[in-house]
């Protein structure tokens, strides 16, 4: 077989806390064979260095929050053949999308000295709001096995191993003993998509929904299980109203015990 | 079902102070021990070394969807009933390979995977789990296709079964016809007797690698008043277990009750997080998936516990067949309770009671199949009530 040229690879960001870039770079005994089978064209976290466009693969971390990244997403989708969104601010909004429940120019006037030097949109929207993206892979931040398997799959033309079903799945193949049930915590686990390997359980915590909303989540079942349980309204807000606190289904959840 | 007789003539009894000796024993026919260990605020099954690594003292306190360890005023070793999952995960684990494939230069090469041949002991197996396990092999060696890898790491293993002297919150295995006394399948059995002044177990082999062993422990022959005192323990758990399930011609009730509307109160609260197919003992559904390397030149074939509650399970061309929450928990009930009859012979359900304790928001079996004989339009008894109005 013939050698082809390299894909290109370039990684993008917007708003975000640059926790899912890095986690590509924590990919240490990985990244050489990433570096080996893609051509990185555009790592800001890791390099000056810019190649040119087109490329094959975008990787795109953080959500829109500015008029410019509204434009700039648009340049960036033109210029790529395959664009994968990364992470709970790119699939969702990310925590920043707090500011989407209430009103901006209020925040805006009372934390700025010169509110009109703040140019900012009144939500954090996901990527998919403005283009049209290739696949999403959630977490906060990424997983990075989930995001080797990604650029695996596409490199090797297969579907990835990026299941949609609960936390509790992991959770359970793991043989944690649950948070729920065995130490009366707070889990999104049952409502949350797969991806970490269930993280948090394993420290003893609950999980607190990283992954954004599984495949058909019954998130007023589990509200209503808490509510039962002594929760108050508040706490049902904010324990949906987190990293993913614009994914659809939380925010329907949260929002309706408002 | 053995008599007092034929037990009178194996029985003996091992005092609690010598029960390492049975550690030592296994150690020198060199079984792994596994058996139940506190951690987490649980019981676990896992490698255990000595008595000390067991529970002494500990019971859990089971219900719907919750779980709590408690002490007991007594040093009892299996004090407590079922673990958080069951023994499943040593004879069909969670997740292995099961093949490779690489290539390296010309045609790529496939790799089988060798399945190791364990020596186990499995140490406290209840008459529940005990069920479970032959459930297992009857799906995995006992149909036109035998699963190598289970035969393999079930081929060697030591069962060495407790009967259950009192009944966690969630059991019911007598409705089931499993438990609490174990019937068959162990190659040693034990009922352990906490007395005030006395603390010993009374031991029956039931295999002769199970014989062998026992002539090694320091024991006694068991006199009728510690079998009779034994096995009233157990006839007494037996009646006075909480939950129950009215199993009488359970495959048609449920047959022509696939609309009951129980099924549509229930997805209200399922959350179909696929932990009640997790925990029980005979779901053995997996999944597969290949996972290559990024050169494209290495990939493994793994395959993991899956559950009918994904949407993945289901998914044929064009989309998962079973959507709605609601079809998906009736599928996972009637299977276990009533297709399991018609496809292995038994019911898939061994009364454990693990998948009304680890669901998070405590759905429990018992009551839903409880709920569709109530509300069955060819109830007998409901039609009866009714006419006598
Ligand atoms: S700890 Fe959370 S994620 Fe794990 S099984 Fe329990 S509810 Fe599910
Ligand atoms: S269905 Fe529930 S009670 Fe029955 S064997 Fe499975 S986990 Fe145990
Ligand atoms: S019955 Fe309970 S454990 Fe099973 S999928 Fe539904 S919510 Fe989860």
């Amino acid at each position: 077989m013939k050698t082809k040229a390299k894909p290109k690879l370039a990684v993008w960001k917007f708003s975000s806390c640059d926790g899912c870039q890095l986690s590509i770079l924590d990919c240490e005994d990985e990244l050489l064979a990433v570096a080996g089978a893609v051509h990185i064209a555009n790592f800001p976290e890791a390099s000056r260095a810019v190649v040119k466009g087109p490329y094959d693969i975008s990787l795109v971390e953080g959500s829109i929050t500015t008029p410019h990244d509204a434009e700039r997403i648009h340049s960036i989708r033109r210029q790529s053949k395959l664009l994968i969104s990364i992470g709970a601010c790119a699939t969702a909004g990310g925590i920043q999308a707090l500011k989407n429940f209430s009103n901006v120019k209020e925040f805006v006037s009372i934390v700025y000295a010169t509110p009109e030097y703040i140019h900012t949109l009144s939500k954090s929207t996901p990527i998919s709001d403005h283009v049209k993206i290739d696949f999403e892979l959630r977490g906060c931040p990424v997983d990075k096995y989930q995001l080797v398997e990604v650029l695996n799959a596409f490199l090797n033309g297969r579907k990835p191993n990026t299941p949609h079903y609960s936390v509790c799945i992991e959770c359970k193949r793991r043989g944690i003993v649950c948070r729920m049930v065995g130490h009366e915590q707070i889990c999104l686990g049952p409502v949350t998509q797969a991806g970490c390997n269930a993280l948090c359980p394993s420290y003893d915590r609950g999980c607190f929904g990283c992954f954004g909303p599984k495949e058909t989540p019954n998130t007023s079942s589990l509200a209503e299980f808490w509510s039962k349980k002594g929760m108050g309204k508040r706490d049902l807000i904010r324990t949906f109203r987190g990293i993913n606190a614009y994914a659809k289904e939380f925010r329907l959840e949260s929002e309706s015990h408002e | 079902m053995k008599t007092s007789e034929q037990s009178l003539s194996n029985a003996v009894t091992i005092e609690r102070k010598n029960f390492d000796a049975l550690f030592a024993s296994l150690i020198k026919r060199e079984y792994q021990i596994v058996g139940p260990t506190q951690r987490d605020g649980a019981i676990i099954y896992d490698i255990v070394k000595s008595s000390n690594d067991l529970p002494e003292g500990w019971a859990e306190e089971q219900n719907a969807g919750t779980m709590r360890l408690k002490r007991r005023n007594d040093k009892a070793l299996f004090g407590f009933n079922s673990t958080v999952q069951s023994w499943k995960k040593f004879i069909h684990p969670p997740s292995q390979r099961l093949w490779q494939t690489k290539q390296s230069s010309g045609k790529p090469a496939i790799i089988p995977e060798k399945s190791k041949k364990q020596k186990l002991a499995f140490l406290g197996v209840r008459a529940c789990d005990l069920a479970a396990m032959g459930i297992l092999d009857k799906v995995f060696t006992d149909s036109p296709f035998t699963d190598t890898g289970y035969r393999i790491r079930r081929s060697d293993i030591l069962v060495i079964g407790v009967n259950c002297t009192q009944a966690g919150g969630t059991c019911f295995c007598a409705s089931m016809n499993t438990g609490p006394a174990i019937s068959s399948g162990y190659d040693i059995v034990m009922t352990e007797i906490v007395e005030k002044s006395r603390h010993y177990f009374v031991v029956e082999k039931g295999s002769k690698v199970g014989e062998e062993i026992i002539k090694e422990l320091p024991s006694a022959e068991a006199n009728v008043y510690e079998i009779e005192g034994a096995e009233e323990l157990v006839n007494k758990t037996s009646s006075a277990m909480g939950r129950k399930i009215d199993t009488t011609n359970i495959k048609e009730l449920l047959s022509r009750n696939s609309e009951n509307q129980r099924w549509q109160q229930n997805a209200q609260r399922c959350l179909t997080c696929g932990n009640c197919t997790m925990v029980c003992p005979t779901c053995f559904c997996t999944t597969i998936e290949d996972v290559t390397d990024l050169t494209g030149r290495e990939a493994n074939r793994m395959r993991k516990w899956d559950s009918c509650f994904t949407m993945d399970f289901s998914y044929i061309h064009g989309g998962s067949i079973r959507p709605s929450v609601y079809s998906r928990y009736r599928q996972w009930l009637t299977h276990k309770f009533a297709a399991w009859h018609d496809q292995f012979g038994t019911s898939g359900c061994v009364g454990c009671g693990r998948c009304i304790t680890w669901c998070p928001v405590g759905i429990d079996v018992t009551e839903e199949i409880t709920a569709i004989r109530m509300s069955d339009k060819n109830n007998p008894s409901i039609t009866l009530s009714k006419e006598n109005k």
